[in-house]
C-alpha cells in the first residue's frame, strides 16, 4: 500500500459539526424540563413534531440540491434549528403552525440561501417572525403556568397539536404582555395584581431562563461559543433597563432583573445569539454585535408593538453582521495597532 | 522571576511526548548508503564538489555554498561517492532531488579536525565563518543558514535559545536539553560572544521537568536564563516564542533582528558547538522517532543522509500497520513520499502513525462560522474569512486580510469542527498570489525595458544628429579654408597622422576589450537568439498558435542581423589580419568557434538537474550581465555603430530577463 501523502496538519481536534450541534441540544434539555414542568408537555410535543417534519424539509431539500442525505442529515443543524425553534413557540400551538414554521426555518432561511454556513439570517428566528406576522393570535396563546391553572396532561397536549379543534385552550397574558398593556398601575400594584408575575420575571419564566443559563453555562464551558455576545446582550439589557427603570412608575419599562429572567432574554442570549453562522464573528464584532441585540430587544419590548422582541432584534443584527465584521477585524500579529504608525 | 507574556490563540492538543522519551539516546550506526540531498537548508543548494568514484573521509566537504545565502556539505563517514544523482527526498515540494551518494565503508576514517583553541578571544568574523563552512543550518524546522542569522543588521539585545518544541511527539530538543544541557550551555554562549547581547534566554514549555532541571543545572553561574511557561502550541513558533519572552511582536514582513532579537534553536546551538571548539561540522542529529506504527519509539543520533527505513528499522517499524509517514511533527510535517528518503539537516523527527491514532481526515463539511479557528489562530487573523475568500481566489481581499502572516502552524484547521484543511488553502491561495506577483513583476519589467529602449533610440538619434551637424560644420569650414588657401598642409602628412591616431585608439581599447571580440560577441548572442527563436516558431507551428506569423517574421529579422553581424564581423578581420590582436587568433572561423562553444556548453547543461543548472547559471549570468553592461556602456562612449549597440544591449536585456527567471525558479524550489 502506498503512502498516503496529505499536508498538515495530520492531527484534528475532537469537535466536529455534528458533535458542536449535539452538545447544543443537550444544553436546551434542562431549560425544556422546566418548561414542561409549569406549562405541562406542549413544548415537548412541539419539539417532537417540529423534528419530524424538519428532518423531513431537510431530506427534500437535499434530495432536490442533489446532496448525499445521509452525510449532511447527520450534522443535527435542522434538529437544532427546529428544537430552538419550538422552544420558542407557545405550548399547544397546532401542528400546522408548527409545520409552516419549521418549514420556513430550512427551506426559506437555511436552504434557499445555500444550505449550512450560508443563511445570514438566524433560521429559528426567521421562522418565528413569519408564524408572529402571519398568525399574531395563535402566537400570543401562551398557557397559565403551573398553580395558575390546569396543566395539561401528555395526551391533552398530543390533541391540541394534532387535533386543535377538539382542545379547549386555556391561555393567559405572559408577563410582558401585561406590562406591555399596563399603563395606569405603578410596577409594585401591578404585580399585586397579576400573579403570573411571580418573584422576578414570571413564574415559570424565572425558572426556565435559569435552566437555559445552566445549559449555557455549560456550552460555554465547553467552549462551543465565547462569552462575548451572550455577556454583550444581557449587560446591555441590564443597562437598558436600569437607565429607563425610574423605580417602577407606571411608564416604567420594568426592573432590569425582570428583563433578564423574562421572556426569552437568557434563551436567547446563549441560544440564538450564540447561531455562529449568522452572526458576527471576531471578538470585538461579537461584543458589538450582542450588545446591539440586548438595546434592541429593550427598545422593542418597551417602545415597540410586540411583546417580546428577541427574534426581531436578532434579525435586525443580522443585517449587520457583515459590517461589524468588516469594521472590527482583528489586529494581526505584527501589525501595528490603528493609529501607531 | 521573568515576567511572562501570552500570545492570542493557540491549542492543547495531545501531546504524546512520552513515548519516544523511554530512552536515552541511541546511536544509528552506520548505514551501507548515505543519501545527501545538495539542498538542505533555506537559499541556494549546495554545489558537488566530488566525483563519482572518489574516496571520502569523515569531514570532506563534498558540496560547496554557492552564494551568501547557502553551507556546503561534509561527508558524515569515510566511503565512497557511488552517485550523484536525483533521488527519492522528503521535501514538501516535491518527491526528488538531486543527492551525492556514499558508499560507506565502516571504518568511520575522518580528516582531522581542529577546533578554534579560546572563541572568547576569536574575531566573530571568523567564527562565523567557521559556523558557515561546517555547514549549520537551523535545525528546528526552516533550516536557515545560522551563520546570516547570526549577522543581523542591528544590534542584539536579546539571544533566545530555543529549547520549547511545542510539536506533539517531537522530543529531539527535550532530550538534548536533558542529556545534552552543558553543550548547549556552551554553544549558546558561543552565540553570545558572537552577537553580543544584553541578555540570553533559554526558553523551555513547562511541560518539559526534566529538560528543565538539567538545563538550570547547566546554566548556573553563567548569564544564561531558563525561562520556562506554560504549554501551549505553537508557543515553539518563532514569532509566537518572541511573543512570550518579550511582549513584542515582530513586524509583518520583517525579522526578529528588527527588534534587536536573534533565536536559535538548542539543537543548532550544540551544532555550532561542536563546530567551534571541536571543529566539526554539521553531519549528524538526533531525530524522534515516534508513531504507533514503531515498537521501540525513542531518539536517535543519526547521520545526515541516512535512510529513513534504516531509522525506522532501528525503532521496530512495522510498515503494515503506518499509511503515511511524516518528516515533523503532527501539526506542521509534512508526508514522506517513501521511506528511502534520507535524513536531513531539518528532520527533527520522523512519525509512523497508526489509521487510529491519526486517522484519514473526513470530507470537509460547510463552514458554520463557529469562529473556533480564529480564536485558536496565534496569529490573530480570521482563517473563516481567509478560507472564504480563498474559495473565492479574492486575492486582494486575501492580502487586505494579512493572508501572508499566517505561519501555517495549523491550529485553525486543528480546531474546526467542519474538518475543513484551511491551511491547505492558504497554502494554495498563497502559491496562486506570488505566482501572480510575479508574472506582474515580470510584465511591468518588459514594459519598463520596452519604454527605456525607446528612449535611448530617440536619445541616440538626436546625438547622431548633432554630431553629424557638427562633422557637417566642420568639413565646411575645411573646405572654406582650403578654398581660402589657409592652412595648407600636406595631406599626405595628413593621413599618416590620422592613421597614427588611429592605431593609438586601437591600442587604448585594447585594455578594455577589442573590437573583435565585440563583434564575435555580437555574433554569438545573435545566433543564440535567432536559436530560440526558430524554436519558439516550430513549437507555434506545431500548436498552430496565431502567434506564427509574429514569430517568424521575428525569426527573419534575427537572420538578417546574424547576417549582418557575421558579415561586418568578417570584415573586421579582413580589415584587420595584419593588426597583432588579430594574428594571435587561431586559424579557424572565429565566429563559428564562439557558436560551437556556446553549443556545448548548452548541451553539458542540459545533462543537469533543472534545480541545479538554475543554480549554476545564476552566478555564471550574475558576471555575465556585468561584463555585458561594460560593454555597453563602452561601446555607447566609443559611439559604436547602430547595430552593434543594438546586439550589445539585447544581449544585457536578456540577460537581465534571464537573471531574474533564474532567481524566481530558485526561490520557488527554495521557499517550497
Ligand atoms: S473553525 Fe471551521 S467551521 Fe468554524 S469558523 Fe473556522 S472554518 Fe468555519
Ligand atoms: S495556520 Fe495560519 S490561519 Fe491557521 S491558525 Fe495558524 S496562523 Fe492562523
Amino acid at each position: 500500500m502506498p503512502l498516503l501523502r496529505i499536508t498538515s496538519p495530520h492531527a484534528h481536534g475532537p469537535m466536529s459539526t455534528s458533535r458542536v450541534m449535539q452538545h447544543v441540544l443537550l444544553a436546551t434539555v434542562p431549560g425544556i424540563i422546566v418548561l414542561t414542568h409549569f406549562f405541562g408537555f406542549g413544548t415537548l410535543v412541539n419539539i417532537l413534531w417540529g423534528g419530524i417534519v424538519a428532518l423531513a424539509c431537510e431530506a427534500l431539500a437535499l434530495a432536490l440540491r442533489g446532496r448525499p442525505l445521509a452525510f449532511y442529515l447527520k450534522d443535527y443543524s435542522a434538529l437544532v434549528t427546529s428544537t430552538l425553534l419550538c422552544i420558542a413557540l407557545p405550548p399547544y400551538a397546532p401542528w400546522w403552525l408548527i409545520a409552516i414554521g419549521v418549514a420556513s426555518s430550512v427551506l426559506l432561511a437555511k436552504h434557499l440561501y445555500g444550505g449550512l454556513g450560508y443563511n445570514p439570517f438566524n433560521p429559528a428566528m426567521v421562522g418565528y417572525v413569519v408564524l408572529l406576522i402571519s398568525f399574531p393570535v395563535q402566537m400570543t396563546a401562551w398557557a397559565p403556568p403551573r398553580g395558575l391553572g390546569e396543566v395539561p396532561g401528555l395526551f391533552e397536549a398530543l390533541l391540541a397539536c394534532f387535533s386543535p379543534a377538539s382542545f379547549d385552550a386555556v391561555t393567559m397574558a405572559t408577563p410582558l404582555d401585561v406590562l406591555k398593556q399596563n399603563n395606569s398601575l405603578l410596577l409594585e400594584d401591578l404585580w399585586q395584581e397579576n400573579p403570573q408575575f411571580g418573584r422576578w420575571g414570571g413564574i415559570g419564566w424565572e425558572w426556565a431562563s435559569l435552566a437555559f443559563l445552566a445549559g449555557g453555562l455549560w456550552l460555554l464551558y465547553q467552549r462551543i461559543f465565547t462569552w462575548h455576545a451572550p455577556v454583550a446582550m444581557l449587560v446591555a439589557i441590564t443597562a437598558m433597563a436600569g437607565m429607563f427603570y425610574d423605580n417602577g412608575s407606571s411608564a416604567s419599562g420594568g426592573s432590569p432583573l425582570f428583563h433578564l429572567l423574562s421572556g426569552a432574554t437568557i434563551f436567547g442570549a446563549f441560544f440564538i445569539v450564540t447561531d455562529p453562522v449568522s452572526s458576527a464573528v471576531s471578538t470585538r464584532g461579537k461584543l458589538i454585535y450582542g450588545a446591539m441585540i440586548g438595546a434592541l430587544v429593550y427598545i422593542i419590548r418597551v417602545r415597540g408593538n410586540y411583546p417580546d422582541a428577541v427574534a426581531f432584534a436578532v434579525l435586525i443584527a443580522n443585517f449587520t453582521a457583515p459590517f461589524i465584521d468588516y469594521y472590527t477585524q482583528p489586529r494581526t500579529y505584527g501589525h501595528a495597532r490603528k493609529g501607531d504608525s | 522571576m521573568r515576567k511572562i507574556f501570552g500570545f492570542h490563540g493557540g491549542i492543547h492538543p495531545p501531546e504524546n511526548k512520552h513515548q519516544s522519551l523511554e530512552h536515552p539516546i541511541r546511536d544509528a550506526g552506520i548505514p551501507a548508503e548515505l543519501i545527501i540531498p545538495v539542498s538542505q537548508h533555506v537559499g541556494a543548494p549546495a554545489a558537488p564538489c566530488v566525483e563519482i568514484g572518489q574516496a571520502v573521509l569523515g569531514g570532506d566537504v563534498i558540496a560547496e555554498a554557492i552564494g551568501v545565502v547557502s553551507v556546503p556539505l561534509h561527508a558524515p563517514t569515510s566511503g565512497s561517492i557511488a552517485a550523484i544523482e536525483r533521488r527519492p527526498v522528503a521535501h514538501p515540494s516535491g518527491s526528488e532531488a538531486l543527492c551525492i551518494v556514499i558508499d560507506t565503508d565502516g571504518e568511520d576514517r575522518w580528516r582531522s579536525l581542529e577546533g578554534v583553541e579560546d572563541y572568547r578571544t576569536a574575531d566573530p568574523a571568523q567564527l562565523l565563518e567557521r559556523i558557515r563552512e561546517c555547514g549549520i543550518a537551523g535545525m528546528g524546522g526552516a533550516g536557515f543558514p545560522s551563520a546570516i542569522k547570526l549577522a543581523p543588521r542591528n544590534p542584539i539585545e536579546t539571544l533566545i535559545i530555543n529549547g520549547t518544541e511545542c510539536e506533539p511527539y517531537i522530543t529531539a530538543d527535550d532530550i538534548l536539553l536533558q542529556e545534552r544541557a552543558q553543550r548547549i550551555v556552551e554553544g549558546a554562549q558561543i552565540i553570545a560572544h558572537i552577537v553580543q547581547p544584553q541578555e540570553i534566554l533559554i526558553g523551555v514549555e513547562d511541560n518539559k521537568p526534566e529538560g528543565i532541571e538539567a538545563i538550570t543545572a547547566a546554566a548556573a553561574g553563567t548569564d544564561l536564563q531558563v525561562v520556562t511557561f506554560p504549554t501551549k502550541y505553537p508557543s515553539g513558533g518563532e514569532k509566537q516564542l518572541i511573543e512570550i519572552l518579550t511582549g513584542k511582536q515582530v513586524p509583518s514582513g520583517g525579522l526578529p533582528a528588527d527588534l534587536g532579537i536573534v533565536c536559535q534553536n538548542v539543537g543548532t546551538a550544540v551544532a555550532v558547538r561542536d563546530a567551534i571548539l571541536d571543529g566539526r561540522p554539521l553531519i549528524s542529529r538526533v531525530t524522534t522517532v515516534t508513531g504507533d506504527a514503531v515498537s521501540k519509539p525513542g531518539n536517535f543520533d543519526v547521520l545526515l543522509g541516512t535512510p529513513m527505513a534504516h531509522l525506522l528499522h532501528l525503532a521496530g517499524y512495522d510498515e503494515r500497520k503506518n499509511r503515511r509517514l511524516i518528516m515533523g511533527g503532527p501539526m506542521m510535517g509534512f508526508s514522506v513520499p517513501t521511506p528511502l528518503a534520507p535524513v536531513v539537516k531539518t528532520t527533527n523527527c520522523l512519525l509512523a502513525p497508526t489509521e487510529s491514532e491519526l486517522p484519514t481526515p473526513p470530507p470537509a463539511q460547510a463552514c458554520i462560522r463557529c469562529g473556533m479557528c480564529a480564536e485558536a489562530c496565534p496569529a490573530s487573523l480570521l482563517p473563516q474569512q481567509l478560507f472564504w475568500f480563498a474559495q473565492g481566489k479574492e486575492s486582494e481581499k486575501l492580502e487586505a486580510h494579512n493572508l501572508f502572516d499566517c505561519i501555517e502552524c495549523g491550529a485553525c484547521s486543528w480546531v474546526c469542527p467542519s474538518h475543513i484543511p484551511l491551511v491547505q488553502y492558504y497554502r494554495a491561495s498563497k502559491a496562486d498570489i506570488q505566482q501572480q506577483r510575479k508574472d506582474q513583476a515580470k510584465s511591468d519589467y518588459s514594459r519598463e525595458r520596452f519604454e527605456a529602449r525607446q528612449a535611448r533610440l530617440e536619445r541616440e538619434e538626436a546625438e547622431k544628429d548633432a554630431k553629424r551637424a557638427a562633422r557637417k560644420k566642420a568639413a565646411e569650414e575645411r573646405a572654406k579654408a582650403a578654398a581660402t588657401g589657409e592652412g595648407e598642409e600636406d595631406p599626405i602628412q595628413a593621413a599618416i597622422a590620422r592613421a597614427q591616431a588611429k592605431k593609438a585608439a586601437q591600442t587604448n581599447e585594447g585594455s578594455g576589450e577589442s573590437e573583435l571580440e565585440k563583434l564575435e560577441r555580437a555574433v554569438v548572442t545573435t545566433q543564440k537568439r535567432l536559436d530560440t527563436a526558430q524554436q519558439k516558431l516550430s513549437a507555434a507551428e506545431a500548436e498552430g498558435s496565431d502567434l506564427v506569423d509574429a514569430l517568424r517574421t521575428g525569426v527573419e529579422k534575427t537572420q538578417s542581423k546574424l547576417d549582418k553581424a557575421k558579415a561586418a564581423l568578417a570584415e573586421h578581420q579582413a580589415n584587420h589580419s595584419e593588426a597583432p590582436a588579430a594574428a594571435e587568433e587561431p586559424p579557424v572561423d572565429a565566429a563559428q568557434a564562439a557558436i560551437q562553444k556556446a553549443m556545448q556548453a548548452r548541451e553539458a547543461d542540459a545533462q543537469k538537474s533543472p534545480q541545479e543548472k538554475a543554480r549554476d547559471q545564476l552566478g555564471k549570468l550574475e558576471q555575465r550581465l556585468a561584463k555585458a553592461q561594460q560593454r555597453l556602456a563602452d561601446g555607447r562612449a566609443a559611439g559604436e555603430e547602430d547595430k552593434i549597440i543594438d546586439a550589445l544591449s539585447a544581449s544585457v536585456d536578456k540577460l537581465r530577463e534571464k537573471i531574474s527567471e533564474t532567481r524566481a525558479q530558485l526561490a520557488e524550489t527554495e521557499s517550497a
